[in-house]
């Protein structure tokens, strides 16, 4: 795919929050393109403005000035509903604390995306257990988040987001609250569903190890690129 | 939309059991006691109502003196020679029935029982529509000569004979022996709220020679013929009165001449005051479920931001998710004031019972605190989400 008709596109996007004497400028002018099918991890320390960036990718957020392009639509231009489709239809999101809907089984809460898109029941219960089964957990469908395992929760996140067959996965610290070892194998659901579905993957993470399973990395430092690279790549 | 929105706000009420268990609570109190309150109010009134109906229509009762209370001037009691001349006199007077009221134990055997002993004429039964269960009314020859003869009410036969007939018994009043002669057939507490069938009745010369030992009247009970002017035959009474009693045209009367419609409207209007009170208080109570729903909806107001941050960052519309929080707050609501029509109307009926009350179904106050009850669960179940489902989804994500 050419640098031309890249999926993502930013140009000097800010955010500030807060005004005045107040004001705390999270990014100062980021420029950033990202292709289809790949695979980039986010790095930096707290406080560099990676979750901010990653928040205005998957319009959770809007930026303070700048301009985004998402496959050539000014995302600044869309309204409140038009963002909503976008998140809808193209995008799909993993949280570092899950946010999941509690007390909700695991069936139902990978279900909730596609009642939104309006699937009829029964491609609906297909298409969340084939997700879950796709996360390893089938035969867990009926439990609640309280009954699952933090990495098992994570997993029916991740079937959440993907369930919908987005162009983007967009994931914060994914692996932020599980152990060394549960974290890993998160990575490697996320790596395959890179690998094998095509999937565009964007992740925030601050661990180096996390970031190895990347295809690019770009770090951020105080409100800015400061490096962008391709694993393998030399330093 | 409307289906898959319908699915979520069920699946969203049966998850959070406690939450909506706690929100319809509020409103099924409230309602109930509204409902159940003002039902009663309306069943005593109409009791009321029956029971002054039941006391004869087209009667005026004559009483000495003008007010009730602290000072009030007692008028001089009527004599029975008022009573000829208001029988000669009033054209439209059908009835007139003297009364002289004392309170005496009857006993009979082993039992007593206190109660009141009324002295009057025959036409106390006919103006005050009571029926004979059994035996009978007095003889011309009883009235003239005062014979002890008595007929009893239903309380006094059921505390001084049980079930047994009384007719040809005979009890003991004070210090004379009298012989009952008939029934009266029951009729019930009073608007006042006494017991009509706790009485014995006697010729009025009886009572007066035996009991009250004074040639006074107490009360007078004139039933007014049909189609005549219950106004008019008020008016002429009470310048029939005055003239008697020599009274100057300056001077106010020292008599009371009331009618059963007046009693009935002064009566009635009390019950209405308190079935307001009584609705008030309940409104109140309505009020207090209402303010437990709210926060209920406020206490969870951080959960459930943070559910509307995922469902707008899993690409929900605001008009979806508000949607759905309406649908869901109509659904506790409304099902909250139908179970709380049918506690009101279970409780109405069985305390209707209790109380001798009839059971009056008002459509329009059970419409109206279920709308009110649906819009306080409306409010602040919509109010608090439509704040959230504005915030940006990242902001009611990492709403704490």
């Amino acid at each position: 795919m050419s640098e031309a008709v890249a999926l993502i596109r930013l140009s000097g996007i800010t955010k500030t929050y807060g005004s005045g004497q107040a004001a705390f400028q999270a990014l100062k002018g980021i420029d950033l393109a990202i292709d289809a099918g790949d695979f980039v991890a986010i790095m930096g320390p707290s406080g560099s403005g990676k979750s901010t960036a990653m928040n205005i990718l998957g319009c959770l957020d809007t930026p303070s000035s700048g301009s985004y392009e998402f496959e050539g639509v000014k995302v600044e231009q869309l309204s409140r509903n038009e963002r909503a489709l976008l998140r809808r239809n193209y995008l799909g999101f993993v949280f570092q604390g899950f946010n999941l809907l509690s007390r909700t089984t695991a069936l139902e809460n990978v279900e909730l995306p596609l009642i939104y898109r309006g699937e009829p029941a029964a491609a609906r219960h297909a298409a969340a257990r084939a997700a879950l089964r796709q996360v390893g957990l089938e035969g867990w469908e009926h439990h609640t988040p309280a009954e699952l395992s933090g990495g098992q929760q994570q997993r029916v996140a991740i079937a959440r987001a993907i369930v919908t067959r987005p162009a983007v996965l967009l994931a914060d610290e994914p692996t932020g609250n599980l152990d060394t070892h549960t974290g890993e194998e998160i990575m490697e659901l996320i790596s395959a569903l890179n690998r094998d579905q095509g999937i565009t993957v964007l992740m925030v993470t601050h661990e180096p190890d996390m970031a190895a399973h990347a295809k690019r990395v770009i770090r951020f430092v105080d409100g800015r690129v400061d490096s962008d690279r391709r694993n393998g790549e030399a330093d | 939309m409307l289906w898959n929105t319908l699915l979520l706000a069920l699946r969203s009420i049966r998850r959070n059991l406690m939450r909506s268990f706690l929100t319809i609570l509020g409103i099924v109190i409230g309602v109930a006691a509204v409902i159940t309150m003002v039902t009663l109010g309306n069943g005593a009134t109409q009791s009321v109502s029956d029971q002054i109906s039941s006391m004869g229509s087209n009667l005026l009762i004559v009483m000495p003196g003008q007010r009730f209370g602290p000072g009030a001037e007692a008028g001089a009691p009527f004599k029975s020679a008022d009573i000829e001349v208001i029988r000669n006199q009033i054209t439209s007077a059908r009835l007139v029935a003297p009364i002289v009221s004392k309170s005496a134990t009857a006993v009979y055997q082993a039992n007593n029982w206190s109660t009141v002993v009324t002295g009057t004429s025959n036409d106390y039964f006919e103006a005050g529509n009571w029926e004979i269960a059994a035996g009978r009314t007095f003889t011309e020859a009883e009235e003239k000569s005062g014979k002890a003869v008595c007929v009893v009410g239903e309380t006094v036969r059921d505390k001084l004979f049980g079930r047994q007939n009384p007719v040809g018994s005979e009890i003991r009043i004070k210090q004379f022996a009298c012989e009952v002669i008939g029934l009266l057939k029951a009729k019930g507490q009073s608007s006042m709220g006494s017991d009509q069938d706790d009485s014995v009745v006697m010729p009025l010369r009886t009572v007066q020679r035996r009991l009250s030992g004074s040639q006074d009247i107490n009360r007078l009970t004139i039933s007014v013929k049909e189609g005549a002017s219950i106004d008019a035959a008020k008016e002429q009474l009470t310048r029939l009165l005055r003239e008697r009693r020599n009274i100057a045209e300056n001077e106010d009367d020292d008599f009371r001449v009331m009618d059963t419609r007046q009693i009935a409207e002064t009566l009635t209007s009390t019950t209405k005051i308190l079935t307001m009170l009584l609705g008030a208080v309940a409104a109140v109570s309505l009020l207090v479920g209402g303010i437990g729903i709210m926060n209920i909806m406020l206490v969870s107001v951080t959960e459930r931001t943070r559910e509307i941050g995922i469902r707008l960052a899993i690409g929900a519309l605001e008009r979806e998710v508000l949607l759905q929080f309406l649908i869901e707050a109509v659904v506790l609501s409304s099902l909250g004031g139908l179970i709380g029509i049918t506690i009101a109307t279970a409780a109405s009926i069985f305390l209707a019972g209790l109380m001798n009350v009839p059971y009056l179904f008002d459509p329009s106050i059970n419409l109206l605190s279920f709308f009110f009850a649906a819009a306080i669960g409306v409010i602040f179940g919509y109010f608090p989400a439509q704040r959230a489902a504005g915030l940006n989804p990242i902001d009611a994500l990492r709403h704490e």
